[in-house]
């Protein structure tokens, strides 16, 4: 019956509700337009970052990553190997060297990040062989290396030249060798473009010493995972299966690159805000509704109280009224909002000249597209439920100090 | 007549109601002695500013005395609780009031079920009883229209049958026929006599109006918040 009535009260004055429904429509609209925007554009600069280097999740031994000590090797055997076909989600298992070297050709010597690679799995997580723009893209067996644009220009080498190296080994040994030039790399970060050497893992282990007693050791394993959302239980499932307590540590693409995680942060913060105000519109807007409400009716609720409606019974009509226009402007919002977010994450709007330069400068496709991450449309509608509820509490209120009497005098 | 075989539904012992003591002080009741039987037809009468609309709110809960005692089936209803009070009304006391105050968005139907559905009454008893009710006020073929749909005549004969769903211990009337043109006034005038002498409803008016003051069995006249005369016919 209280349903009912709050029902019919909601269409008794059309006009008002209609109004109160569309304001709240526009701002679910908007903020979950916004929002799903954002977080896409995000998600695909996230991935375009994650995926041209480090990878979703990464597997080292402890400590590794801050350190970043070729001391810190590890095994990669059979247990690691076989991950992708242990835990669900995880698409591939990707091993790595990495360690400074210093790169020598003729008088020229300059610092370089060297990588051992599986050249088919790495290619299959970063797409190397796309950064290719002279020479050879490697195999497994080779003794050579592909070398970053910037660098090789630096130390003046050209494909088939020969380039030396020079590093510490595993456990104090030490490393040098002299390898043919197979390849150029062109990277859009300058940073990646004057460092970046790879070499085959097989190689780079006999480099540093790291298959000296057919340890097949390496520094990191990178997972090729298809979904982000995936990733709390990949870790949960990592953890949950190899030593973290002592040797090793499992980390997300967060924690390996935090300050893309603070910017994105940083750009959260600066949305909410946009969304407070956002909300606190529509918040007096309908705050101005139920006061309208309220006042218009005070002479009704003193009728019912007279004829016997408890005040909790009169109170839950009124709240389920303006909880279910809440719920109308919010369900139209939402709906509304999907059907845009939904035709931009099938038609994402292609960026074009310097900006669209800039993002694939960076690895990141060129375009502006959504999420339809069922949090956001989750978010918009428990915020507007829970402003609708509070705004309820003022008729609530008036209602528990009212007087029959001087309420039907009104 | 009196009807003297029938128990006492209200008795107010020197009731008295004082708005604005602090400030202006007015006495609106001044020591109201007054014993109601069950079955009467009793008009409250006396100019505006006389006490009328107050004594019944009083006795209908709806306002407290400042002083006195009213006492309704036994229950001194000053010692009730907001809460115990809605409850009481509810089930004791049927109102009319003088703007019909008809829920709008319920028809003549969910009317008069409405009081029966917050006591918790079954279905079937209510369809019954509504039937019953809208069918003894001549508005047996009105049940689903809306109050917007009926006259002012059929929106206060829907009053009547709303105060009588709860079969309460009387029903109060405010003004009852202040809105309404004379063949309304006699037509709501005719059922509630008629439902007073066939099923000793007792009802309270208060009134300025001739035609109801004629109807009546006992007219209590109030004059400056005192009793001034009180004459059964």
């Amino acid at each position: 019956m209280l349903l009912k009535l709050a029902m019919r009260n909601i269409w008794r004055n059309k006009r008002r509700t209609i109004i109160t429904a569309t304001s709240i429509f526009i701002a679910v609209f908007a903020a979950v337009s916004v929002e799903s925007l954002k977080r896409g554009v995000w998600d695909n600069m996230i991935n375009g970052v994650v995926n041209g280097y480090t990878g979703f999740v990464q597997v080292h031994q402890k400590g590794y990553w801050e350190e970043r000590s070729i001391d810190q090797a590890f095994s990669f055997d059979e247990s690691f190997q076989n991950l992708d076909q242990k835990v669900s989600n995880i698409k591939a298992v990707i091993p790595r060297i990495e360690s400074f070297v210093l790169a020598s050709h003729k008088e020229e010597t300059k610092g370089g990040l060297l990588v051992g690679i599986d050249p088919t799995k790495e290619n299959n997580l970063t797409k190397l062989a796309d950064k290719l723009i002279e020479g050879a893209y490697l195999e497994a067996e080779d003794n050579a290396v592909l070398l970053a644009e910037g660098l090789a220009e630096e130390l003046e080498l050209t494909i088939g030249d020969s380039i030396v190296f020079i590093s510490q080994g595993y456990r104090a040994t030490n490393a040098d060798g002299i390898y043919k030039v197979k390849g150029i790399l062109e990277f859009k970060s300058p940073d990646q473009n004057r460092k970046m050497v790879y070499m085959p893992l097989k190689c780079a282990q006999d480099l540093f010493a790291l298959n000296e007693d057919g340890q097949n050791l390496v520094t990191a394993l990178a997972f090729k995972i298809n979904d982000k959302n995936h990733i709390p239980k990949i870790v949960e499932t990592l953890k949950a299966d190899l030593d973290t307590e002592t040797e090793y540590d499992v980390m997300t693409w967060e924690e390996m690159l935090p300050e893309l995680t603070q910017t994105r942060e940083l750009d959260e913060g600066g949305s909410k805000v946009s969304q407070f105000i956002l909300y606190l519109i529509i918040t007096f807007g309908i705050f101005g509704t139920v006061l309208m409400m309220t006042k218009e009716r005070v002479y009704e609720f003193g009728v019912l109280l007279s004829i016997g409606m408890k005040r909790t019974q009169l109170t839950i009509s009124i709240w389920l009224e303006i909880v279910l226009i809440g719920f109308l402007g919010t369900l139209v919002g939402i709906l509304g909002g999907y059907g845009l977010v939904y035709y931009l994450y099938n038609n994402p709007i292609k960026l074009t000249g310097e900006i669209a330069t800039i993002y694939e400068d960076y690895g990141i496709n060129p375009i502006l597209i959504t999420s339809l991450d069922f949090d956001i449309f989750l978010k918009q509608a428990l915020t507007v439920f829970i402003i609708t509820s509070l705004l309820a509490l003022y008729p609530l209120l008036k209602i528990r100090r009212l007087k029959p009497v001087e309420a039907m005098r009104s | 007549m009196s009807n003297n075989n029938n128990k006492t539904v209200i008795t107010t012992k020197g009731v008295t109601k004082v708005y604005n003591p602090k400030t202006i002080p007015v006495h609106a009741l001044d020591g109201v002695d007054l014993e109601i039987k069950a079955g009467e037809f009793t008009a409250i009468v006396g100019p505006s500013g006389s006490g009328k609309t107050t004594l019944l709110n009083a006795i209908g809960g709806l306002d407290r005395p400042t002083e006195g005692s009213i006492e309704i089936a036994g229950v001194d209803i000053a010692t009730l609780s907001d809460g115990k009070m809605i409850e009481f009304r509810r089930n004791n006391i049927g109102f009319v009031f003088q703007a019909y105050n008809l829920i709008p968005v319920l028809t003549a139907k969910e009317n008069v079920e409405f009081v029966m559905l917050l006591q918790g009454k079954k279905k079937a008893a209510m369809d019954s009883r509504t039937k019953e009710l809208l069918e003894s006020v001549g508005l047996g073929d009105k049940m689903n229209n809306r109050p917007a749909q009926l006259s002012g005549g059929q929106q206060q004969r829907v009053a009547v049958a709303r105060a009588l769903a709860s079969k309460p211990q009387f029903v109060l009337a405010d003004e009852p026929t202040a809105n309404l043109d004379s063949k309304s006034t006699a037509n709501l005038l005719d059922i509630m006599a008629r439902l007073n002498k066939e099923e000793n409803i007792t009802f309270i008016f208060s009134t300025h109006d001739q035609r109801v003051i004629d109807r009546a069995r006992r007219v209590v006249t109030l004059v400056d918040g005192k009793v001034f005369s009180d004459e059964y016919k």
